[in-house]
């Protein structure tokens, strides 16, 4: 028996029910909490009841729902919104299109039933243009639900009115940022503003606004019919419930997978992901999106949770979680981050518009064997700056890959710097074509293949490479029948 | 108010909830660097996207560094505004954004006069790590008759963005492209020519880089200047003379009207007049339009239309040609008084002096940009010739200055040349928001009335408010005067006035903060609203001073109408000093 068990909670009915029927959905209880909320509960009642089960956002900062709610109930205002943060942009992630995609009525529900406590009529779905089938799934089920008057005008027979509408993104990352996401439904640039105001003050069109991601929607309508001492068992002190990874990477089984909080990496990479790929050795885990860090062998017994992977020197994220094997350069791992972040960087602000694109060319140049000593003190020095003073969580994120393989494999970018190896082997630049000479019978076929000359060696006996000439096209390698050409 | 109490650098300070770190600090003295923040107090001009991060500062308690210039001080803060954390951000910042500037400070329109080259010298840049293998983003130069946009010296502060944005209201410049190739300029990319800018240059204004600069035209006067067949003569708008000796490190608001003659003439310019002059011709023309028609309306024309508006500002001609063609029909006909000099200097005095049209160049001195523009439309051209050659702004005429090694402050005050330079107070007030209005009330009175005004200022007129509205008696008949500066503003009356909801019979537009002292070619404010305010002072100043203070009493302007023009809205007078507005909203018109 291992200890660890899946339990589903934001999935609950993903793969269960037949999403385009909403009927489905309220024969496993679905709509029954929005119902228990307007007739049994007062607004006040539903946000404690949130706050009680310690429920946090799923979207990357691990902010209290409950609370949030309760500022948006505080704030006064002739209009209020509810809105539902489905652009997930992480390069990998789907949790939240297959919880749209399986349950979209979960989440309607709950944008509902947030309205009822924070006195908002009116929601708004801002999803990714790209996800075509979980918009028609939104759609099919808004209209279902609106005909049943589960949304609309006196809901379950109160005075309570809500709606919901759909808005699309245009597939920018930093458009999942919820101050920018604001601006864009606004019909402004997709850039972040600073916070405070925070959107429960001043959101959309000025008004209190209420934002939360797919998947902390998705848990509260369980919470509401199991009640918050049913949720808040299950995980960690701080951090309740579950949560869904994508796994992906060099692990047996990819995919999705929703664990209580507080299981360990070991655990969801070794059992649920069924180990490394092809035998391979462990090397690091990246969590929490391309802005996430790096862990190493001794962070595996770390029991997952926000709080946990923010002191490991990595995040939670959205719930990315990419597994690297000993084939993984991690520079080069620091350096496909920083790629994503210099084109998603909105380009507000100078240190994360300027400042990546300054990591990603010094991450370049090491890994062209170009990088010094110096180029790696200012790597850690820019790091450091560029999350200490950029204006939105992408900047004050954005270097962690750098700065968690920087500590966790610094002998990796020694070698590199140092000796112009590439330990992984995947540094192209770092790569040297080698001839061993007492496998070399002096057949001169690869001499005679290399494009660029740079072979030279009598017949019948051992050939030499020229480093300088030699293009690492590999063509003498795959040539040569004694295998005397290898990459050192 | 409600306070709070925090404590910056170790010193305690309470402030009203709802200040910034940044003023706090300032409030004690600690000047905390700042460079995409700009704040013109008491115009409501703010920019605050929070985008340099040089402001950053420590606070006790927070994870990262905050905005000092977009933090509100809260209640037991304690700030830290140089630790070493702080300075390492803030250089490693600098760094970055020197890292894609380019280095061409010595060649640089802004250079001296650069916030950006100021704040390196501040920090003490000395090198940027690692600047042999930075990229730079670059883009495409654009010229256009009034401003030059040089986009690879921008930092994206945001500021010239919210000029034309949100004060404007043009929207003619906007952030485009993401992350390292972000840059603000017209939507598409397209050439600020072909945008809906007005060339009011106010973007100029605030650019703290030489990302944006006025089109120099230095080099042609000199050419002028040397050339022997050319006789050269020279105009000086109002505006110019309460700002110029900022440039020569005098106090803002020190009227240096008689220097700036002596520096033209010595500057080889062989008649030194005065755009006052024009204004005053402005006046007799304009007030007589005005009160023709409010004389019409008032008996009851419906044919005419009300409120009479303004036309001297030409970057608000541009502005309603752009927005407003349906209501093109409403401003008065009249030139600005820059065009109404030249076409007044290109035939009446031309004839006087005996030189032929060709051979005299009009230069003038403006305070703005959108006047480059205004000299070379076609409507004020003969035979291809302009009236007024070019235009220049105050700071290029300061560099010229220097340029002629002259020693601006021991210069002897000098007076303009005599026809065209002799003008009263009335047109002196053309050069802040609301003096147009008032010189033209002074003239309308005593014409409408017979009487003559015990007092001719009329304070009720005057101040920095954005619009301001007020009834003036002539003789029993209420007069409803409304007065905007900043196009935003205009928009708000234009749009009233749309609506049928408009009250007022006159309105006067200036598109920039306080009038022309304001305008887009002033020496810089970086920013100071007080330098504003000591210009408006030092105009009003040069009213007092003058012994006619009506422009129907300047007997230049009546040797004019009675040698040449016959009387205002003459045949003659509508040749020369009046103009036609045209459609410029891009929309095709089917008929
Ligand atoms: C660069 C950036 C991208 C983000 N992208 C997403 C996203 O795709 N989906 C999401 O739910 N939250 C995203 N967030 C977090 C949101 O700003 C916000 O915190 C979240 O939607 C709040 O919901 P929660 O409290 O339920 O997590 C992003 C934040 C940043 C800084
Ligand atoms: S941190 Fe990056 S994404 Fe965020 S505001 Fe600054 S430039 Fe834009
Ligand atoms: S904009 Fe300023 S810093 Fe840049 S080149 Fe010009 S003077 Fe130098
Ligand atoms: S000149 Fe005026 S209208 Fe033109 S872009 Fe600049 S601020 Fe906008
Ligand atoms: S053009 Fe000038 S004012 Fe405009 S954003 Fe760039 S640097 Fe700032
Ligand atoms: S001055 Fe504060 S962020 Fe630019």
């Amino acid at each position: 028996m291992t200890k660890y068990k899946q339990i589903r909670i934001a999935l609950n009915n993903c793969g269960v029910i037949d999403p385009e029927n909403i009927e489905d959905y309220i024969a496993r209880d679905g709509y029954m909490a929005l119902g228990k909320c307007i007739t049994e509960m007062t607004p006040q009642d539903v946000i404690k009841e949130i706050k009680d089960s310690g429920l946090r956002g799923r979207g990357g900062g691990g902010f209290p729902a409950g609370l949030k709610w309760e500022i948006a109930s505080k704030n006064h205002a002739d209009q209020k919104y509810v809105v539902c943060n489905a652009d997930e942009g992480d390069p990998g992630a789907f949790m939240d299109r297959s919880v749209l995609e399986g349950d979209p009525h979960a989440v309607l529900e709950a944008m509902a039933i947030c309205g009822y406590s924070i006195g908002a009529t009116k929601g708004l779905i801002y999803i990714r243009a790209e996800y075509p089938l979980a918009i028609k799934r939104l759609k099919i089920a808004i209209d279902q639900a609106r005909e049943v008057g589960l949304l609309g005008k006196n809901i379950f027979g109160s005075k309570f009115d809500f709606d919901i509408e759909l808005r699309y993104g245009a597939g920018a990352f930093v458009c999942g940022e919820e101050t920018s996401l604001i601006h864009s439904m606004e019909g402004l640039r997709g850039e972040p503003t600073i916070k405070p105001p925070f959107p429960a003050e001043k959101g959309y069109l000025g008004k209190p606004t209420n934002v939360n991601n797919v998947e902390t929607y998705a848990s509260v309508p369980i919470i509401i019919r199991k009640g918050a001492s049913w949720f808040n068992k299950i995980g960690t002190e701080k951090s309740k419930g579950t949560k869904v990874f994508a796994l992906a990477g060099k692990v047996n089984n990819v995919g999705l997978v929703e664990v209580p909080m507080g299981t360990t990496l070991r655990e969801v990479i070794f059992e649920i992901g069924g180990g490394i790929q092809n035998g391979k050795k462990f090397k690091a885990v990246q969590t929490g999106g391309p802005s996430g860090g790096c862990l190493t062998e001794k962070h595996l017994d770390t029991p997952i949770d926000f709080d946990n992977l923010v002191a490991a020197g990595s995040m939670m994220g959205s719930g990315g979680m990419i597994v690297m094997d000993e084939d993984n350069c991690m520079v080069s791992v620091a350096k496909f981050y920083l790629d994503f972040t210099v084109e998603e960087s909105c380009g507000k602000c100078s240190p994360c518009r300027i400042g990546n694109k300054r990591l990603f060319e010094l991450l370049e140049r090491i890994t062209k064997g170009q990088g010094t000593m110096d180029d790696l003190q200012r790597l850690r020095n820019m790091s450091n700056v560029i999350k200490d003073t950029s204006l939105c969580g992408l900047g004050q994120t954005s270097p962690n890959p750098v700065l968690s393989t920087l500590d966790n494999f610094y002998d990796e970018y020694l070698a590199h710097v140092k000796d112009h190896k590439c330990p992984a082997g995947e540094c192209k630049d770092l790569m040297k074509y080698f001839i061993i000479a007492e496998n070399c019978v002096g057949c001169t076929a690869c001499a005679r293949v290399c494009p660029v000359g740079a072979i030279t060696g009598e017949k019948k006996e051992a050939h030499l490479i020229n480093s300088e000439t030699c293009i690492k096209c590999g063509a003498c390698m795959e040539r040569c029948k004694f295998d005397a050409i290898i990459i050192k | 108010m409600e306070k709070v109490k925090l404590t910056i650098d170790n010193k305690l300070i309470e402030v009203e909830k709802g200040t910034t770190i940044y003023k706090a600090a300032k409030q004690l003295g600690i000047d905390i660097p700042v460079l995409c923040y700009m704040n013109l107090e008491d115009l409501g001009i703010e920019n605050k996207p929070g985008g340099c991060r040089i402001c950053v500062v420590e606070v006790e308690g927070r994870r990262n560094l905050a905005p000092s210039c977009s933090t509100d001080c809260a209640e037991g803060m304690v700030v830290n505004t140089h630790s070493i954390r702080v300075i390492n951000a803030r250089r490693t910042v600098m760094e970055f954004i020197l890292s894609d500037h380019p280095k061409d400070c010595l060649t640089c329109a802004k250079s001296g006069n650069c916030e950006l080259q100021d704040m390196a010298v501040k920090l003490g840049i000395r090198e940027i790590p690692g600047q042999e293998y930075a990229a730079m983003s670059t883009y495409k130069m654009d010229f256009s008759p009034s401003l030059i946009r040089e986009l690879d010296k921008c930092i994206m502060c945001r500021r010239c963005e919210m000029m034309c944005n949100d004060f404007q209201t043009v929207g003619a410049l906007s952030a485009f492209k993401r992350g390292f190739e972000a840059a603000v300029g017209p939507a598409f990319e397209m050439d600020i020519e072909d945008s809906t800018c007005t060339y009011c240059g106010q973007c100029v204004a605030v650019c703290p880089t030489g990302a944006l600069t006025e089109k120099d035209h230095t080099r042609e006067v000199i050419n002028a200047l040397s050339d022997p067949t050319k006789t050269v003569i020279v105009q000086t708008a109002p505006a110019v003379r309460a700002a110029l000796g900022e440039e020569f490190g005098l106090k803002p608001g020190t009227l240096v009207t008689g220097k700036m003659v002596a520096a033209l003439r010595r500057l080889g310019f062989n008649y030194v007049f005065d755009t006052d002059f024009a204004a005053d011709l402005t006046i007799m023309e304009e007030g007589t339009e005005l009160l023709g028609r409010l004389t019409k309306h008032l008996n009851g024309d419906k044919e005419v239309k009300l409120p009479i508006l303004t036309s001297c500002c030409p970057a608000w001609v541009n502005f309603f040609e752009h927005n407003f063609p349906d209501m093109k029909e409403i401003p008065s006909t009249a030139r600005s008084p820059q065009q109404m000099f030249g076409a007044i200097a290109k035939t009446y005095f031309a004839d006087k002096i005996k030189v032929k049209r060709e051979d005299l160049v009009v230069i003038s001195i403006m305070p703005c940009l959108a006047k480059k523009y205004e000299a070379q439309r076609d409507e004020f051209k003969v035979d291809g010739n302009p009236d007024v050659d070019f235009s220049l702004s105050t700071r290029e005429l300061a560099h010229l200055i220097k340029q002629a090694n002259l020693d601006f402050k021991s210069l002897p005050d000098e007076d303009f040349d005599k026809p065209l330079g002799e003008s009263t107070g009335a047109a002196v007030i053309f050069g802040v928001t609301g003096g147009v209005i008032e010189a033209a009330v002074r003239t309308a009175y005593e014409l409408q009335t017979g009487k003559k005004l015990e007092r001719v200022e009329f304070e009720q007129l005057r101040g920095m408010e954005s619009i301001r509205k007020a009834t003036i008696d002539f003789n029993g008949t209420p007069i409803n005067i409304g007065i905007a500066h900043g196009l935003g503003n205009a928009r708000k009356l234009l749009e009233d006035i749309k609506a049928g909801k408009s009250e007022f019979h006159a309105i006067e537009i200036m598109a920039c903060p306080g009038g022309c002292i304001g305008g887009g070619g002033q020496p810089l404010h970086h920013s100071d609203s007080s330098i504003l305010k000591a210009r408006t002072k030092a105009i009003f100043a040069e009213d007092e001073a003058k012994v006619l203070r009506k422009s129907h009493e300047n007997p230049y302007i009546i040797k004019l109408y009675e040698e040449f023009l016959g009387k205002p809205m003459s045949e003659k007078a509508h040749h020369l000093l009046h103009t036609h507005y045209f459609d410029k909203s891009g929309k095709i018109e089917i008929s």
